[in-house]
């Protein structure tokens, strides 16, 4: 037989395909399985940074493999966003078949009930009372309305039933969590098309307009300047941070407009622009006053000095210039911290070249030289590091957020719950049924009919022992 | 008497709550049982006592914030929830077999603890958040929730290889659906707070670093274990998918959780404060 490829028929194989389970549980398994790549090779590093962990073999095994699969950025790689896609779709189209079915029961103005469908069931709970099915009927039924969001009551030949139900719309429970997970791919989608993640160094006393974005080399200019007025540090006694906290001013036009000090975890936020503080560095300090010890005298002078700018030794030892400063130093392969380096040019002989570590001002001795110099004071210059990001989709995402709670909520602890009370009279007695079903959680309904019972069966006998007390 | 000492305490209470647990269970002795159930509910009452004093203990050094910020107060807290939650089961399901398979986790969870620092520090910037409290707290309850859930995963497979119901020792435990429908509970539970705990964590890293989600170990570890605990969810509508494969899912979830916690700390990323030791 030869088959025909009818639009119709390929698109509702597609479609069936779409609503299967087994492909939902294929896909959360394999995006399971394949993110946990992504924590074990380090993300958006440098080509440098993978060669000098892996080595060279090993990298470039990586990084042909990164060619193909993008494996150094994996959860942005066109194969992890296919399976998110591929999950969106499964969510979407399983959500729409089985919604159907679902509105309908929900969506039920008189909700059916079927007595036989209760008598039949396996659980249930039976006894008898010494009263007529009306006495009955008059205890039971404002008890049960007031539990059950819906009752009513059909009358039998020899008694009648009640019927009662509660939380039929919970059926829409997993729906809500569905949705809930669109929106927050719509929002995380949204966020990645008009937003921007990005940081920039600010100087103290210095402005910044253009910021760099992150994972890549692209920069981004904003609409109003940032201004850090001040950058300060905090610590505790065991040395480690307190607080780091700038003082930032947003100036528009070349007006000054907002004010705010911020501090990790308490950003400044301006026309949808948020800034954070992140992290801060040291810059070289600008002018240091430097120490000369002469050795043979003993004298010590003090003398202020620039990168650059030669300075006279006293007593005619020749002369000083800093050349240069780096926050980590090097020494015979330790790290000693902050230090300038510069060139002593003596009056004979050939310059040499001379480290000055802030933390060790002795240092210099070492050399043996006819001056001791050292560093004496510097004013310690930062700028501070903040993180600058701006996403639309974020309230989209948020209420991804509420609505996966609350779906989660109903879903597992909410469920459609149906109840039946049938009271048949045999002359002066009344035989009682109680029986009830929900749609999830069996072991929970039988508990809650088991109690329902005892309560309805102990009303009656307190009812019963009262008005047996009046006869008397 | 200060928290250190009562939480240590606290540790060798488990431990005897444990041991008596089992002892009842194999013994198929009732008074071992209730003793046990005694001497959980006094091992809770010492780490309560114990969480709270080093709550206080924080602030009469000047440097106040709930005990939540490192690995020796998580794991002290997370024991705390695996022992409310066991007593709810208990009280449910009346069954003390189950403490045999629940109560020896929180007395590891305790001693693995006492193995770490647990002098009071201050909180560095990042932690100084309101959020810290929410996040930690939800994320703990789903974590004690699929511990129980493994307990009682481990109790179902070891149920079901004795086929023909020969062992007298498997036959004080509960009946195999009930076991299923306590695992299920507990999934539905950590599930929940699972769920609750990755957002809240999601809304704070946006509050303090401008992005709710940056795909860093701990981020990406914490969905893992929602993606295997989502699989457990929608493959009990799967046809032959019950039982066996249902517990060896809630095994393996239970694994990503361990590593969520602790195997992260080992990987490089922003979340490393929980490492041992700081």
């Amino acid at each position: 037989m030869i088959k025909k490829a009818n639009s119709p028929d390929t698109i509702s194989r597609v479609w069936k395909f779409f609503t299967s389970v087994k492909l939902t549980v294929v896909l959360l398994l394999s995006l399971a399985v394949t993110s946990i790549i992504g924590t074990v090779i380090p993300q958006s590093g440098t080509a440098s940074e993978y060669f000098h962990k892996y080595g060279e073999l090993r990298y470039k095994i990586l990084s042909f493999i990164d060619s193909i699969f993008n494996i150094f950025d994996m959860y942005h790689s066109w194969w992890f966003q296919i399976l998110l896609l591929l999950l969106t779709i499964n969510i979407i189209i399983c959500s729409i078949d089985r919604m159907k079915a679902t509105w309908k029961i929900i969506s039920v103005k008189v909700p059916p009930f079927n007595v036989s469908k209760f008598r039949g069931l396996e659980y249930k709970k039976e006894f008898s009372k010494n009263s007529m099915p009306d006495e009955l009927e008059q205890i039971y039924k404002p008890v049960i309305s007031r539990s059950y969001g819906y009752s009513r009551i059909e009358q039998t030949d020899s008694g009648f039933c009640l019927f009662a139900e509660k939380w039929r719309w919970t059926r829409i429970g997993v729906y809500i969590v569905h949705l809930s997970i669109i929106l927050m791919l719509l929002g995380a989608l949204i966020g990645s098309i008009f937003g921007f993640e990005g940081f920039v160094n600010i100087p103290e006393g210095e402005s910044a307009k253009k910021i760099n974005l992150r994972n890549t080399t692209e920069m981004h200019l904003l609409d109003f300047e940032i201004k850090c007025e001040d950058f300060s540090l905090s610590f505790y006694d065991s040395g480690a941070p307190k607080e780091y906290r700038s003082s930032l001013v947003i100036i528009e036009n070349g007006k000054p407009v907002l004010k705010k000090d911020i501090i990790v975890n308490d950003p400044l936020r301006y026309k949808g622009i948020n800034m954070f503080q992140s992290s801060y560095g040291t810059l070289p300090p600008r002018e240091v006053t430097l120490s000369f010890t002469i050795r043979e005298t003993g004298m010590e002078y003090k003398k202020k000095a620039a990168i650059n700018k030669p300075v006279e030794i006293p007593e005619g030892l020749g002369t000083f210039i800093i050349k240069d400063y780096s926050s980590s130093a090097g020494f015979k392969g330790h790290n000693i911290g902050e230090a300038f380096m510069g060139i002593l040019t003596p009056k004979i002989g050939n310059p040499l070249n001379i480290l000055l570590p802030l933390r060790f001002p002795s240092f210099d001795k070492m050399r043996k030289g006819d001056v001791i110099i050292a560093v004496a004071s510097h004013n310690h210059e930062y700028y501070t590091g903040l993180q600058v990001t701006k996403d639309p989709g974020v309230w989209v995402v948020y209420s991804g957020f509420i609505l996966m709670i609350i779906g989660c909520f109903v879903t597992f602890f909410m469920s459609h719950q149906r109840l039946c009370i049938e009271v048949t009279g045999k002359g002066n007695r009344s035989r009682v049924m109680v029986a009830g079903t929900s749609n999830k959680n069996k072991m929970g309904i039988q508990r809650k009919i088991e109690i329902l019972s005892e309560k309805l069966d102990k009303l009656v006998t307190a009812q019963e022992d009262r008005l047996k007390a009046e006869d008397c | 008497m200060n928290s250190s000492i009562i939480l240590s305490v606290t540790t060798f209470v488990y431990g005897l709550a444990a041991f008596l647990y089992i002892v009842s269970w194999v013994f198929k002795k009732e008074a071992p049982g209730k003793l046990a159930l005694w001497t959980a509910v006094l091992g809770l009452a010492g780490n309560t006592t114990g969480i709270i004093l080093r709550w206080i203990e924080s602030y009469k050094l000047g440097i106040g914030h709930a005990p939540l910020s490192n690995l020796y107060e998580s794991l002290v807290f997370f024991s705390w929830t695996i022992l409310i939650i066991y007593l709810f089961v208990e009280r449910k399901y009346k069954n003390r077999t189950i403490g045999a398979f629940v109560t020896p986790l929180a007395f590891f969870a305790m001693a693995y603890a006492s193995l770490h620092n647990n002098s009071i520090q201050p909180l560095i910037p990042a932690l100084k958040s309101n959020w810290l409290i929410a996040h930690v707290i939800t994320c703990f309850i789903g974590y004690a929730a699929f511990a129980i859930a493994f307990g009682t995963s481990g109790m179902y497979l070891i149920k079901k290889r004795d086929t023909e119901g020969k062992s007298l020792l498997l036959k004080r435990f509960p009946k195999e659906n009930i076991i299923d429908e306590l695992t299920y509970q507990m999934i539905m539970l950590g599930f929940l707070f699972l769920s609750i705990g990755i957002i809240t964590g999601a809304v704070w890293a946006n509050s303090a670093w401008g992005r709710y989600w940056g795909w860093d170990p701990k981020e990406t570890w914490s969905l893992i274990t929602w993606f295997i605990y989502a699989t457990l969810l929608h493959a009990k509508m799967m046809r032959g998918w019950h039982g066996k494969r249902i517990a060896y899912l809630s095994i393996a979830g239970f694994a990503a959780v361990l590593f969520t916690y602790f195997g992260v700390n080992l990987l490089p990323g922003l979340h490393s404060y929980g490492a041992m030791g700081q």
